[in-house]
């Protein structure tokens, strides 16, 4: 097996780190990452448990291939229990923090308990210890990277943390490293600032072995490398334009969710576009766009490295954030944008910087704004309780209510909670655009048929990341199919679903799967780890990862009536574009995407279905 | 009769400058004209012409020779783009 077989074990209330052999049966069953960390997670934590307690359990993972030659082999995961959708969480993250734990040798790290005071934990290979962080608790993601790498004398030191929202215990806070990429969605954040756990600084220096056949594996990189390079999306679209180069597509088709999900155009999305980051600004004659970025081992380099405008409203003032930073990626800026009808660029970047610098989910936060702007302008909610007037399309707004979430200050505490409680709060609970708790990204599910199944059936809430039906609907790959049609999506949504569960269980990055299919990755993964992992192994095992998945959140008190969309999407019609009067047709879709599940009518798997896949 | 022709991501680089920040141009052509007749007009390769839109509709490589265009049409055209 090409990983370490070794967790550690982080007792946070006990204060203890213990070494441990990883269960070599469950690596055959799940490869590594994603897969594997659930199985930890699903089999020794109640599912009932209450996310935030000491009781729920947080992991942070590695697979076969993070660390390794591999390209986008830099991937690592959280996993855990998620505050906002009481399901199942796994966030995944990039940049290279991944690498440096996979380098210290270890396969994951179980955080379990409340520590009474808060720590951190300091990895140095084999070496691990827990050490107070009362000097880092109150301060950012950035300002905390910053002072522990000062602290260790250590510029090489990799830094995944929470800001003040993981503090404050925002629902839909996220885990940020090197600065910009985060474990973003699903409140992991929240989980680990409940656990009194700050940060995660590792430093590893014993590279990677154990890969069982070096020279297949080259070769198998080899060839996965060229075909990256020789597609057109990963070796030029992405690169260039990123993935902001969608704004204008999904705007074009008519599935841009905008203004809370109440439009599916937005009359100023050409001004956030990815075209629009590299044109030079008016004011300063600047690019907004100064580079692209890539994580550990990737050859796409998708990443956006931007400058913002130093008179807009926002920093003018704040020359802390002039400086080349992270963003805008395509669903932070309809999240801040599409969603509350702000085409301002310059402040959507700002809110990207405060997500970044203070470790919260953007996808969340911009589309609870909406519900907020939503809520305003019916007359529920008041300036008053605000404190300000929030009308669709205010850029200041926009940037006050990110700045009050990510302190925890007034309003902002509410708006953390998330769409869904801020709804109910308010007696509307119709006009939260969420699946299971959790904000949708930027898809329609009325435009785009096979999103709206992706969405209703997703183990981790509303997310594009379970099932990219997007593919096939919009851009082409592998196959064009009608956006509109709900013939066929039940089957292609699954083969995503199963494939997405194999990719995140490797240590790659889902990107490859513009270009790659399995067959370009299983070769990689067969020559780096012992034992079969055949095509037909590793489609089962996504399958497997899958209803894994279901299960745990079964037996959390999730049911079928839980795989739905909200009433707006079901019940009223896309108004403009091409794909006007269209409505989500779950009903067309979730019977059939069931029996292909080998679920019953009810959504459980059946006893022949778990037998197969041994669960 | 007039239709708007939009390039985008790499295939903006085919539009004239004072195009180029609404990447649209607003396009005289005959009234017989094809999807295809455009494209092949703007000299734009086969390779970088991947996702073709006519008021947001896809419009498949294999009618798009034929697909008439008619008078306020938008006409929308990407390079192989991907994102998410």
């Amino acid at each position: 097996m090409a990983l370490a077989r070794k967790l550690l074990r982080v007792n946070l209330t006990k204060g203890t780190c213990v070494e441990e052999p990883v269960n070599q049966e469950w690596v055959k069953q799940y490869l590594g990452q994603r897969g594997l960390a659930t199985k930890y997670l699903t089999s020794e934590i109640d599912p009932k448990v209450d996310a935030l307690s000491p009781e729920n359990k947080l992991i942070f993972t590695v697979g076969p291939l993070t660390g390794t030659m591999a390209a986008t082999g830099g991937r690592y995961s959280v996993v855990t229990k998620g505050p906002l959708t009481n399901a199942i969480a796994c966030g995944n993250s990039g940049g290279y923090f991944g690498n440096e734990l996979r380098s210290a040798g270890w396969d994951m790290v179980i955080f379990e308990g409340k520590s009474a005071k808060p720590v951190y934990l300091l990895i140095e290979n084999e070496k691990a210890q827990l050490l107070p962080a009362d000097e880092f608790w109150g301060k950012s993601v950035w300002e905390t990277e910053g002072g522990l790498k000062k602290k260790h004398q250590d510029p090489q030191i990799r830094v995944s943390c929470i800001g003040r929202a993981g503090e404050n215990q925002v629902l839909f806070a996220g885990i940020v490293n090197d600065l910009h990429r985060a474990a973003g969605r699903s409140g992991v954040g929240a989980v680990m600032g409940s656990k009194n756990l700050k940060a995660l600084a590792v430093r590893g220096t014993n590279g990677v072995s154990n890969i069982a056949d070096p020279k297949a594996f080259m070769a198998a990189v080899k060839a996965g490398k060229k075909v990256l390079a020789d597609n057109p999306v990963t070796g030029q679209g992405l690169p260039k334009f990123g993935t902001q180069v969608l704004m204008n597509v999904i705007n074009e088709m008519g599935a841009s969710p905008t203004r809370n999900h109440q439009d599916v155009q937005f009359e100023g999305a050409r001004k956030i576009s990815g075209e629009a980051m590299h044109e030079k600004r008016e004011s300063d004659g600047k690019t907004h766009l100064v580079t692209n970025q890539a994580c550990f081992g990737c050859t796409i380099a998708c990443g956006r490295i931007s400058r913002i405008d130093e008179n807009h409203f926002s920093v003018s003032t704040k020359p802390e954030y002039w400086g080349a930073s992270g963003g805008l990626e395509y669903e932070a800026a309809w999240a801040f944008g599409n969603a509350n009808g702000v085409d301002d660029l310059e402040a959507l970047q700002y809110c990207n910087l405060l997500c970044n610098e203070e470790g919260f989910d953007p996808i969340s936060f911009g589309a609870t704004v909406g519900a907020v702007m939503e809520l305003y302008e019916l007359g529920v909610i008041t300036k008053e309780e605000i404190g300000f007037e929030a009308p669709f399309g205010s850029a200041e707004a926009l940037c006050k209510l990110a700045e009050m979430t990510a302190r925890g200050e007034g309003f902002g505490k509410l708006l953390g909670q998330g769409s869904k409680r801020l709804c109910e709060k308010y007696g509307r609970p119709e006009l939260s655009m969420t699946v299971k708790g959790q904000e949708f990204p930027a898809y329609d599910g009325r435009a785009l048929q096979g999103m709206g199944l992706a969405y209703a059936t997703s183990n981790r809430g509303a997310c594009h990341l379970r099932g990219y039906m997007v593919s096939p609907e919009v851009l082409g790959i592998p196959i064009k199919m009608d956006p509109q049609a709900t013939e066929g999506k039940p089957a292609m949504l699954k083969a995503f679903q199963d494939a997405t569960a194999v990719v995140d269980s490797s240590g790659l990055c889902v990107f490859t799967t513009f270009a790659w299919n399995l067959n370009d990755i299983q070769p990689q993964i067969q020559a780096a780890c012992e034992g079969d992992w055949s095509m037909e192994t590793l489609l089962q095992m996504g399958e497997r990862i899958w209803n894994m998945e279901r299960d745990f959140n079964l037996a959390a008190g999730i049911t079928c009536k839980d795989d739905t969309l909200p009433p707006r999407l079901l019940n009223e019609p896309c108004k403009t574009g091409p794909q006007a009067g269209m409505v989500a047709q779950l009903g067309k879709m979730l019977p059939e995407y069931y029996e292909l599940r080998g679920w019953s009518v009810d959504g459980v798997p059946t006893a022949e279905t778990r037998t197969r896949l041994g669960l | 009769m007039q239709i708007t022709l939009k390039l985008f991501a790499s295939l903006s680089d085919y539009l004239p400058d004072t195009a180029r920040r609404t990447n649209s141009l607003l396009l005289e052509v005959a009234d017989d004209c094809t999807v295809g007749a455009v494209i092949e007009e703007w000299a734009l390769p086969p390779r970088m012409v991947h996702l073709v839109l006519v008021n947001g509709e896809f419009i498949p490589p294999e009618q798009r020779a034929d697909r008439r265009l008619r008078e306020g049409d938008a006409l929308a055209i990407w390079p192989p783009i991907a994102g998410g």
